[in-house]
């Protein structure tokens, strides 16, 4: 009883690719974003921590619009880079990662910025005297000691691009086998009369999908805890 | 040869102190909250003094007048920590050989073996920070501190971390690191007792001021502490 069509795989296939490549690619400007905000005092810095936090409190639609007419083939940005670097995010599954992306950021940002904020900066001080420079000080103390944050953060990413809905169905819109994520999908099944049935099978996947996030995530950052604490 | 002169206000306290250092062990004495800490971050370059000039040996680490600052990381200063800051991610074995590591230097195993025997603690190389004693901890910080070759050792109440017996532990473990390590060492301690088995010179501070300078005659006068 329990089959998935074809359709349901590519949404499944889609949305795992779509969640993978927005959280790996907004890694890196998470880990840079967060240490700027847990560690430089600047001007605007508090304008940059809003403007991180942007997507967490605005309506999903009004994000999806903003990426519209940004990122849109014939919006300034989306224009730009798709005549210099053949880049195209509209109605792509790219542009449901760079939505997805976008809405995740805020939350990997937070737990990545709470984990370095949390690092005691006697050990930085440490490595200095042991004649560290600031950027070996950074790779070898701030980060490995950051990394349980960093991987709750790239947990809570996967998990915000896996449900993430209206931001993606407002700028890529809905086409199956491009664009039709698992929860796009089910959408669409529950719009029909009769349905529901076949929704409830894509609605199981992504339960199970979710809880192995949870647990996967919850064993990396077990064995990263106990590698920081000697065992 | 070790010439400080140093201003800093921290808050209420003011820190104003001037000293020089030449021999194997020099102690920093005196009370709690009398600047000691203060005074050794400003020669690891970890505080930044408003005015003076730091010297050790030819280099200038700090001028406020022509603007001379080396970081720290570049003074090779070493500091023993009071609570060890050992990297809790790494294998102690690690921890010993971070100095090395981090400045790109060949691995010397005939320094590193010779450092593990005169701290004893070649039985814990595998193990994590987290499960050593004190006292294991505290030889580890100080070996750690020997094998990034310092041109200058600071210890920072070594010991303040210690319970009595451990006390009596470590200490000829630091007399053998002044007689065979050839770097001289800056001693900071409250403790009259450690002060006169360690150093032969003694600066006394009090409220932020140098107030006596001299042998390690001058902690008779001091109450006779015990190892306590």
């Amino acid at each position: 009883m329990f089959e998935l069509s074809p359709q349901d795989w590519t949404a499944i296939a889609l949305s795992l690719r779509v969640a993978v490549v927005s959280t790996l690619i907004a890694l890196p400007f998470g880990i840079a974003i967060a240490t700027v905000l847990a560690r430089a005092s600047f001007w605007g810095k508090s304008a940059l921590d809003a403007l991180v936090h942007l997507p967490l409190v605005l309506p999903p639609v009004v994000t999806g619009y903003l990426l519209l007419i940004t990122f849109g083939r014939k919006a300034p940005v989306g224009a730009f880079l798709a005549d210099h670097f053949g880049i195209v995010f509209s109605f792509r599954w790219t542009g449901a990662a760079l939505a997805c992306g976008i809405m995740a950021f805020p939350l990997m940002v937070r737990a990545i910025r709470l984990s370095i904020e949390a690092i005691d900066k006697r050990l930085e001080h440490a490595a200095a005297t042991l004649g560290a420079n600031p950027v070996s000080t950074y790779a070898t103390v701030t980060l490995p000691l950051a990394l349980p944050g960093i991987i709750a953060g790239m947990m809570l990413a996967f998990a915000r691009a896996l449900g993430e809905f209206g931001a993606t169905i407002t700028f890529v819109s809905n086409i199956p086998g491009e664009t039709q994520t698992i929860s796009a999908a089910i959408y669409t099944l529950t719009q029909v009369p009769g349905g529901d049935a076949a929704a409830l099978n894509l609605v199981i996947v992504s339960i199970i999908i979710s809880f192995a996030a949870l647990l996967a995530s919850e064993w990396f950052a077990r064995r990263a805890a106990a590698r920081l604490h000697g065992s | 040869m070790l010439a400080v002169q140093a201003e800093k206000q921290l808050g209420e306290f003011a820190v104003n102190v001037s000293f020089t250092s030449d021999t194997a062990a020099t102690a920093l004495f005196g009370p709690s909250g009398a600047g000691k800490t203060s005074v050794i971050n400003m020669i690891a370059g970890l505080l930044k003094p408003e005015r003076g000039r730091i010297v050790l040996g030819d280099e200038v680490l700090f001028d406020s007048v022509t603007g001379i600052n080396v970081p720290t990381w570049r003074r090779r200063v070493g500091y023993v920590f009071q609570e060890g800051r050992l990297f809790p991610h790494f294998s102690v074995k690690r921890n010993l050989d971070y100095g090395r590591w981090v400045s790109g230097h060949a691995s010397n195993p005939r320094q590193l073996s010779h450092v593990i025997d005169l701290l004893n603690v070649g039985h814990l190389l595998d193990r994590r920070p987290g499960k050593l004693s004190g006292g294991e901890r505290q030889r580890v910080a100080v070996g750690r501190a020997l094998l990034m070759q310092p041109r200058l050792l600071l210890l920072d109440e070594p010991l303040a971390s210690l319970d009595t017996a451990r006390k009596h532990d470590i200490l000829p473990y630091l007399e053998r690191l002044r007689d065979e390590a050839r770097v001289p060492l800056i001693y900071v301690s409250h403790n009259a007792a450690e002060i006169k088995r360690i150093a032969s010179r003694v600066v006394r501070l009090d409220s932020g001021k140098v107030v006596e300078t001299g042998g390690i005659e001058l902690l008779d006068g001091a109450r006779a502490d015990v190892l306590a």
